[in-house]
């Protein structure tokens, strides 16, 4: 009877197994890291897939709504993104801590700001200092918005060509088909113009920014 | 066309595009105007941060697409598909916290509210409490009272030589066949008393328990016979609501009562009696109990202690089933003629009592030794 009770035990526990499978999820991390730095739409469905019902939950348990829990999430895994992308990079803890901790941040943060109350009752889950992370993610996202801004002013076709060559990494024979430039020079002196504009309009408020 | 030019030769010369010779002449370039040395750094500057950029903006639109390829696999749930029982959980968890504080401010105002009026209003309350429970105090000494009354006229039971019992009866026969309850003749003699004060001897011919009526004959020589009676027994059942009267003797002379007639069955749903509503006291039991045209519908025999004005008359074809079993056992009866014509109808009320009160008797009951 004891011996059964113990090979019960060791079926579902075996001692030697637990590193193993430790390091072989860590292997899996880490891959799903790279995949997310190269913006691979499988490792980012498959992160998508593990941990987005948790924060999902985490938001609707906390006086927020679908969308709510949509946008923190979805900001999260671009922090998360940005993070991977820098080569000095080392996660110390598994992925689903890290996005949960900064959901967490988030959000919390989202409702003081919006004066609604949380009750706060997962205060015991564990979760990893994010502070700097996340303050490093605000900075890139206030960046992200003055060059959005600027996009955004730019006008047609000034938009759609630098989208084309800096989103789509399209090359300047292509862009000069699509835009129907005579030749691939004429496209470039195009970009080129629409640069400048850019350009103005972006330090323009960017250094007041800084 | 300059400055495109400058521009052009500057992304060339970060993206390393330059030969050897372009790079060194640039270089030169550089050192020497400031100013260009200055936009070198800046679009680097802004290289970077246009790539951060293009980077962001291509994750979040892939982001975007395994959110709704996810979603139309339902490998995650949204919004959209919510039920409209997950919206109300929805909803409670959202204001649920308003919600307790809503609900703790409602319940607060209330126990204020009921301590005021406790603290305020203890004494009136009290008194008018006092005052009612005097007054069923006082209800229930009088119910008992009348209680006991009736328990008295039911429970004459002789116990002297010459105690009576009494109540009230009426002829059924001019020839002096007088009908009565069986609980009023107690003893084993009667004597009836006329509405003038006339005494006669009268005799027990028949009692049934069963149907509480008793028959007595007036074996006196002063009696004279009437020539007919002024009403009829009815033989079928009379309506709700019929207006009805009564007369009879709750004390030495004769008392008329007037009611309705309010349940066709008696107490407790007993189908050989009718629930009046009509004034009663001891005595009126035996008296009989008429309708607007001068019908007797029955026998007035009890009434509820403890409710008012509820009366309870033995039905009138009961006194045919009566007579025709008292019949077998005694010859007496058998010449007994029951009027089945009234000559009360279209009469005034004053005209009806005058004429059914010669007919209806006080009578007491007493043992012989």
């Amino acid at each position: 009877m004891k011996n059964i009770f113990w090979s019960i035990l060791g079926y579902f526990y075996p001692p030697h197994s637990i590193n193993c499978s430790k390091v072989k999820a860590e292997q899996n991390e880490q891959a799903l890291l790279k995949g997310l730095a190269n913006n691979e739409s499988k490792a980012i469905e498959t992160i998508y897939k593990d941990n987005f019902s948790m924060v999902q939950a985490f938001v609707l348990n906390n006086n927020g709504s679908y969308d709510d829990a949509r946008d923190v999430f979805q900001e999260a895994i671009i922090a998360l993104y940005e993070k991977a992308q820098s080569e000095s990079f080392v996660l110390t803890c598994q992925i689903k801590t890290y996005v949960y901790s900064i959901c967490r941040r988030l959000w919390l943060k989202k409702l003081q700001q919006l004066g609604r109350f949380s009750n706060q009752v997962d205060n015991l889950d564990e979760t990893v200092p994010v502070e700097e992370d996340l303050e490093i993610h605000e900075k890139r996202n206030a960046e992200f918005a003055i060059m959005d801004r600027a996009m955004k002013s730019l006008g047609e076709p000034c938009k759609s060509l630098l989208e084309g060559y800096y989103l789509k990494k399209m090359g300047m024979q292509e862009l000069a088909a699509e835009f129907g430039y005579t030749n691939a020079d004429n496209a470039k002196n195009q970009k080129y113009k629409c640069l400048m504009r850019l350009k103005k309009l972006f330090f323009s408020q960017y250094n007041i920014g800084e | 066309m300059d400055d495109i030019q400058l521009l052009a030769n500057i992304e060339n010369y970060l993206a390393g595009e330059m030969s050897p010779t372009e790079v060194a002449v640039f270089e030169a370039l550089r050192k020497k105007t400031p100013e260009i040395d200055q936009m070198v750094v800046e679009h680097k500057l802004f290289q970077h941060q246009i790539a951060d950029y293009a980077a962001t903006q291509n994750i979040k639109h892939t982001l975007h697409e395994v959110h709704a390829r996810l979603l139309e696999n339902g490998d995650v749930n949204e919004g959209g598909e919510l039920s409209a029982k997950a919206q109300v959980v929805q909803l409670w968890n959202r204001y649920k916290r308003v919600t307790a504080i809503a609900a703790s401010v409602g319940g607060v105002i209330a126990l204020v509210i009921s301590g005021l009026v406790a603290y305020f209003s203890p004494v009136v309350n009290g008194n008018q409490i006092q005052q009612l429970s005097k007054d069923i105090e006082i209800i229930k000494r009088n119910q008992q009272y009348q209680g006991s009354l009736i328990n008295e006229v039911k429970s004459k039971i002789p116990n002297g030589v010459t105690v009576i019992s009494g109540g009230s009866g009426f002829l059924i026969d001019a020839k002096g066949f007088i009908i009565t309850n069986a609980h009023v003749l107690k003893g084993t003699a009667a004597i009836v008393v006329d509405s003038k004060g006339r005494e006669y001897n009268a005799s027990i011919v028949h009692i049934d328990t069963k149907k509480d009526l008793a028959i007595l004959k007036i074996e006196d020589e002063d009696f004279e016979p009437l020539k007919s009676l002024p009403y009829s027994i009815g033989k079928s059942n009379a309506d709700l609501g019929d207006e009805i009267f009564t007369l009879g003797y709750p004390r030495n002379d004769i008392v008329y009562g007037v009611g309705y007639l309010a349940s066709k069955t008696g107490f407790n749903g007993d189908s050989l009696s009718y629930q009046i509503q009509i004034s009663a006291n001891p005595g009126n039991s035996g008296g009989p109990v008429l309708n607007n045209n001068g019908e007797v519908i029955g026998v007035l025999s009890t009434r509820q202690a403890q409710a008012d004005g509820v009366a309870f008359a033995v039905k009138s074809k009961n006194i045919f089933e009566c007579v025709n079993e008292a019949k077998d056992s005694n010859t007496i009866l058998e010449n007994i003629k029951i009027p089945t014509h009234s000559n009360l109808k279209g009469l005034q009320r004053k005209q009806q009592i005058s004429k059914v009160a010669d007919c209806v008797f006080n009578v007491k009951a007493f043992s012989k030794k």
